[in-house]
């Protein structure tokens, strides 16, 4: 798999360089400013890209701009954006195009590397990477929503980790059930939501956070 | 806030007649309400006075006695002799001396009330000018020292010591030689234009001779009255504006005085400010030394111990690494929240329309935002309105027992205009609770106020207003 790194701080960069490398990743380049990551995408055609929010000249989020712009400049490259802090605002922009191959993480989680090369893989993989925070702090904006607080505490549980991005066996996986209760609460969970229940993984994960951040949540029954 | 001036014509006297009836009609009430005023400021005015009236009184009568020939008896060839009562003038001077000095003494010890007195005038001519009038005049005064609320002596040498108190001695004078027929004129030439108007076809109410000349006729005087009523009431308002003006022109702080106002403001907010910085640098350093700086601490210790035990004891090793990868992980989410609180990302980012919008995001209430900003606030004020934003929500969600909360953004005329309004049960109080209190000091280290309207039940609304300049224009983000 061949990756492109935008990162501008170089231990960083040279980090996360070492980190994928050591799990059999290719890096193909690693620039360390939006320009560069624009032509870099666009000459190597990599599989994903993984951009810091905050680079040169602003430090602001040029790193967020940049990853929009490349994903114009080569539709549907997939791009994984890190930042030390998330900001649900961010998270729209980036789920804006209404297509996979997104992901939105905290820089903490690169201390777990093998979590977060599985989830640079699945978002290479088209797949939709949310951190937890972004999810959390998701939940706590709906928490006057009435259909969520029809939810047991497991199947709320299921919903937060589904819309991290995470499939069934991993769901199943991190709670310690089997995969056919984890589909059992998915489809309980669509139902009260009234969702359109999908198998594809990706259009289910972007369909629960549609609903999560659609912008009147407590007007819903 | 700034108190808005009611209309001219107030509703009850709208109808059938032209609009200018009922302003004109409004005007000649509200000046009458002036005329009352002034005669209330000529008493005060006598009574600052009244030593010197009486003591001029004593003298007149006194000199009076003495010069007047026909109180004298003159014996021929002799020296006039006073005959009076029967008591010699020495006596009658140390009388006429004594009573002065005893009403002088009643007056020193009067002098601060009536001084007081005055200025309550004067602070509701201010008051009632701003609404009648549409004139806003400044409070001039000097605030009360916490010692002089009582003691004699003290209460009188603020009262004196503050230029404010001669300019509105001069305000009465001016107001009771002249100034009040502004205010009195609309009303009084609507007064004689009735009476010329209903004498000729009724019994006269007043006698108002009629105008003598030839052709005196009943027609003429119907004319004349309508005439004066026209232009009584025509002229209303402009003579009542005229009037504020001149209020304003007296009763509005000297220019030294509105500095000193002015230094002494900004000499508390500045404190203020200060006091809120070292506050805030405290708590950063405390946070600092009990999280992120004791996290990484115990971190090294950890992974000396692992440096240790890893050929002995691999697996007790392993796990002291991983231990330390979530001290580190923990340390991390500490600074993350500890930035968020000095300076939001997001705010340094996008500005403060988009770090409202995060906001909003992030609150558990339905918030509206709207918000209409034509460039980037300068980064302190970007910061304290973000700060008071997100402090009115918390309290929103907090106290207000509120589903919807809507938060509203301009700016406009050097002003930055923030508003927070919610659907809750209202009753909030800036007086009790440190947070409103908290936020009002803040802005007002930018000269900005901030208003509070919160009637029992609800709703709540909070208008914060803050005067600053566009740093830059919006550069065009994607």
């Amino acid at each position: 798999m061949r990756i492109v790194i935008a990162e501008d701080l170089f231990l960083l960069r040279d980090g996360l360089t070492r980190m994928l490398e050591a799990h059999g990743l290719e890096i193909t380049a690693a620039v360390d400013n939006g320009t560069d990551l624009l032509a870099a995408v666009t000459s190597e055609r990599p599989d994903v890209a993984v951009v810091d929010v905050r680079l040169p000249p602003t430090f602001t989020d040029e790193g967020l701009r940049a990853a929009l712009a490349a994903r114009r400049a080569v539709p549907g490259l997939p791009v994984l954006v890190l930042s030390q802090y998330v900001e649900q605002l961010y998270a729209r922009e980036l789920l804006a195009g209404g297509s996979g191959g997104i992901g939105y993480l905290l820089k903490d989680r690169v201390l777990d590397s093998a979590q977060f090369v599985d989830a640079v893989r699945r978002v290479a993989a088209g797949g939709t990477v949310m951190d937890p925070e972004v999810i959390d702090r998701l939940l706590l904006h709906n928490s006057g929503d009435n259909a969520l607080g029809t939810l047991s505490p497991r199947e709320r549980e299921v919903l937060g980790l589904m819309a991290e991005g995470r499939s069934n066996a991993a769901i199943a996986q991190r709670m310690f059930i089997t995969e056919r209760a984890v589909a059992k609460h998915t489809a309980s969970i669509f139902l009260r939501l009234r969702l359109q229940p999908s198998d594809d993984d990706n259009r289910r994960v972007l369909a629960v956070l549609a609903y999560l951040s659609a912008e009147q949540p407590a007007a819903r029954e | 806030m700034s108190s808005r001036t009611p209309p001219l014509s107030s509703s009850g006297l709208r109808g059938p007649h032209p609009r200018w009836i009922g302003a004109g009609l409004v005007s000649a009430r509200r000046g009458l309400g002036f005329g009352a005023l002034m005669l209330a400021g000529a008493a005060l005015l006598l009574a600052l006075a009244a030593p010197l009236l009486l003591a001029g009184l004593a003298a007149g009568r006194l000199l009076g006695r003495s010069g007047s020939p026909a109180n004298f008896t003159v014996v021929p060839g002799g020296v006039p002799q006073p005959a009076g009562p029967g008591e010699p003038l020495g006596r009658q001077l140390f009388l006429a001396a004594l009573i002065v000095l005893a009403a002088c003494v009643v007056w020193l010890l009067l002098l601060p009330r009536i001084l007081l007195a005055i200025r309550r005038l004067a602070s509701l001519t201010r008051r009632l000018v701003g609404e009648w009038c549409g004139v806003r005049i400044a409070d001039p005064y000097l605030p009360i020292p916490a010692a002089v609320r009582g003691t004699y002596f003290q209460q009188l040498r603020w009262l004196l010591a503050d230029p404010a108190t001669a300019r509105d001695v001069l305000w009465l004078a001016v107001n009771a030689c002249g100034g009040w027929i502004l205010a009195v004129l609309p009303a009084g030439l609507a007064t004689v234009g009735l009476v010329e108007f209903i004498g000729p076809t009724t019994r006269p109410l007043v006698a108002i001779p009629p105008p003598a000349f030839p052709g005196n006729t009943s027609f003429v005087l119907i004319l004349l009255g309508m005439g004066l009523i026209a232009l009584g009431l025509g002229s209303g308002p402009a003579m009542l504006a005229g009037y504020g003006t001149l209020a304003r022109f007296m009763l509005s702080p000297a220019g030294h005085a509105e500095l000193a106002l002015r230094v002494r403001h900004l000499a508390e907010t500045r404190s203020e400010a200060i006091d809120t910085g070292a506050a805030e640098m405290r708590r950063i350093e405390r946070d600092l030394h009990d999280g992120a700086q004791a996290r990484l601490v115990a971190m090294g210790m950890t992974l000396d111990a692992a440096g240790q035990l890893i050929d002995s004891n691999p697996a007790a090793a392993r796990a002291l690494l991983l231990e330390a990868r979530d001290t580190s992980a923990r340390a991390l989410a500490e600074l993350r929240d500890l930035v968020r609180g000095i300076h939001p990302p997001v705010l340094a980012d996008r500005g403060l329309g988009d770090a409202v919008r995060a906001l909003a995001l992030d609150s558990p209430l339905r918030a509206g935002l709207a918000s209409d900003l034509p460039g980037r606030l300068p980064a302190p004020v970007e910061s304290a309105a973000y700060f008071a934003v997100s402090e009115l929500l918390a309290n929103v969600s907090k106290h207000a027992c509120a589903t919807q909360v809507w938060v509203d953004i301009r700016y406009a005329d050097g002003m930055l205009r923030v508003g927070v309004s919610d659907d809750g049960r209202g009753g909030a109080d800036a007086s009790r609770g440190t947070g409103l209190r908290g936020i009002e000091r803040r802005v007002a280290a930018f000269d900005g106020v901030l208003a509070l309207s919160s009637p029992p039940g609800g709703p709540t609304a909070v208008t914060m207003e803050i005067p600053c300049a566009l740093s830059s224009l919006k550069t065009s983000s994607c």
